[in-house]
């Protein structure tokens, strides 16, 4: 049973990943919550504990509530990491539903392409599409055409306005969190039973029954692990607000990012990081809670 | 469900589409005369040409192997000891604290990871006076802690599902703990210790947040340097770089996958074989 524990091997294995994770990992972040009731000073570096104000500070938190830039950065985020979510899972469920029912060689080749943009640097995802989005190109005019078309001619425009706006935003976060989404529901749809699909048909059931009474309730692991793993990296993204979005309506990751280094209000900072991660708190819960649900099932 | 699903076949054109539209749009556009990087003016491969004699794009791509070569490769020995002390190690003091640091970085926001890094590099500096600058180690040391964590969850679930017994044969026929470690567990894992570092080298060589954070003056790595360019607006030599990463990768990771999947059915081949000459 004890096959190397060892005392000296042991203590190695498990001792150096520990202290490396404790010392880059678990420090850095202590110090954000400490720092999140420190108070603002012009030092460097810029805060203090103690002085004027107690030792814990909670006016930044105060702030925090009561100031509507903070309020509305937080409303904004979690507004379009949902609008993500849903337009992942309304473009991903029928795409990993679609893989189970290729053949097995096309599907292999299918999932390959499903993780081959994942390799390619992120960046550059955002990037092409900001050059589809773009007043002159292709893209951009060749919808405009279609949207000319389609209204009264007073409506008519030069170009659609879709860079900088939370269109944008939520347009590039469903292209580069896609994978996320089609991956855990492949992988619980390709798990059900078709003898069950074949049984309903049998019986009577029209062909959305079958998909509403039977699929659906089955791949309910797959929607959550999916939906969560879009949704808690959308809420705290920094790169693609910032390339697509618009700059009057920031969203928490820019707000932290902001605070940070231009304000250079570290306690401020700090108080949002702390905020964000208490609101991920929950749905992360929700999502180990599922997983282990689908690990003791296996 | 009818036979042939007509609605999911179509829905998994259109989702391919928009996967791969954006990304052939900007190799076709990356063969573009015109300077205004969204307007067709004819074929030209100068971009290229001014991309391969831009010093500031080889200093950079250089910057980030070199960044990547090493965080990749301390964050799979480390990545791994987490994995086997997880697996192997049902008890030990502090266990659900290190779980619990296994798992954090995969969920943190990487703007949080950057913030908190800077803030504790900054503060070490102003405590011990290290490090002096921010730069090449500092960027290292963050790299290792946050791409560590994928390679425990590879290595982990590699652990969980191969045959302990063979650990224990072998312990029982003598081996040393070492040698049990060397000659069986290591080479068991080694699929998942190979993935997790490629993964581990990606990871590293994409980031920009994390190394916008833990930078300092003069070191640009290759991410910061399309960032500071893109930030400005769409310009045709990035387009070229792009066709030359998407070429790199798509190539890498369709090579890897053949080989991968020749192994994995030499294996299976091998383990039929095995199986008959038993029999």
């Amino acid at each position: 049973m004890n096959w190397f524990h060892r005392r000296g091997w042991r203590d190695l294995i498990i001792g150096l990943p520990y202290l490396w994770l404790a010392l880059f990992f678990l420090v850095p972040f202590l110090i954000v919550v400490a720092m999140s009731v420190a108070t603002k000073t012009p030092t460097a570096p810029p805060f203090s504990f103690g002085g004027e104000h107690p030792w814990v500070n909670l006016e930044t938190y105060q702030r925090l509530v009561s100031e509507p830039l903070y309020l509305r950065a937080f409303l904004i985020s979690l507004m379009n990491a949902a609008g993500t979510t849903v337009f992942c899972l309304l473009l991903g469920y029928p795409m990993a539903l679609g893989l189970t029912r290729v053949s097995r060689s096309a599907r292999n080749i299918l999932l390959m392409l499903v993780i081959l943009p994942f390799w390619t640097s992120f960046l550059l995802r955002v990037y092409a599409w900001m050059g589809l989005m773009g007043k002159s190109s292709w893209f951009n005019q060749g919808l405009t055409d279609a949207w000319n078309w389609l209204v009264p001619a007073d409506w008519a425009v030069k170009s659609l306005p879709m860079m900088h706006s939370n269109f944008a935003v939520i347009l590039v976060m469903v292209y580069t969190y896609l994978p996320f989404m089609i991956l855990p529901l492949y992988a619980s749809l390709e798990r059900l039973d078709p003898t069950l699909d074949e049984a309903a048909l049998d019986l009577g059931s029209r062909p959305w029954q079958v998909f509403l009474d039977v699929t659906l309730p089955q791949s309910v692991p797959g929607i959550i692990a999916g939906g969560l793993l879009v949704f808690i990296p959308a809420a705290g993204e920094l790169v693609i607000p910032t390339l697509v979005g618009d700059a009057s309506t920031p969203m928490i990751g820019r707000v932290i990012s902001d605070q940070f280094s231009q304000a250079r209000d570290w306690p401020m900072a700090s108080a949002v990081a702390v905020a964000l991660l208490a609101l991920m708190v929950g749905p992360t819960m929700l999502y180990s809670h599922y997983q282990a649900r689908a690990e003791g099932s296996k | 469900m009818n036979r042939r699903p007509t609605f999911l076949i179509t829905m998994l054109g259109f989702g391919f589409a928009f996967f791969y539209v954006p990304i052939l749009s900007m190799v076709v556009y990356s063969f573009n005369a015109s300077r205004l990087a969204t307007v067709w003016g004819g074929f030209s491969t100068k971009w290229y040409v001014s991309l391969f004699s831009n010093k500031q794009v080889i200093e950079a791509l250089t910057l980030s192997l070199k960044i990547a070569l090493v965080s990749a490769t301390l964050a799979t020995i480390l990545g791994t000891l987490a994995g086997i002390a997880l697996v192997r190690f049902t008890k030990f003091r502090g266990r659900t604290l290190f779980s619990g640091l296994v798992t954090a970085p995969l969920i943190m926001p990487e703007v949080i990871t950057g913030v908190s890094s800077l803030i504790f590099f900054l503060l070490l500096a102003n405590w011990i006076g290290w490090p002096a600058q921010r730069g090449f180690t500092t960027i290292t040391l963050a790299h290792i802690t946050f791409s560590m964590v994928f390679v425990t969850t590879i290595v982990q679930a590699r652990l969980l599902q191969s045959d302990r017994a063979i650990e224990e044969a072998a312990m029982d026929l003598g081996s040393r703990p070492w040698q049990v470690l060397w000659d069986i567990t290591l080479p068991v894992i080694s699929p998942a210790i190979l993935s997790g570092w490629l993964l581990a080298f990606t990871i590293s060589l994409d980031d920009v947040v994390i190394t916008s954070f833990t930078t300092g003056p003069g070191s640009t790595t290759l991410p910061l340097l399309i960032w500071s360019k893109v930030k400005l607006g769409v310009t045709p030599d990035i387009n070229a770089l792009a066709t030359l990463m998407v070429l790199v990768v798509g190539l890498g990771v369709v090579i890897a996958g053949i080989a991968m999947n020749r192994a994995e059915a030499r294996r299976m081949a091998d383990e039929r074989l095995a199986y008959r000459a038993q029999g």
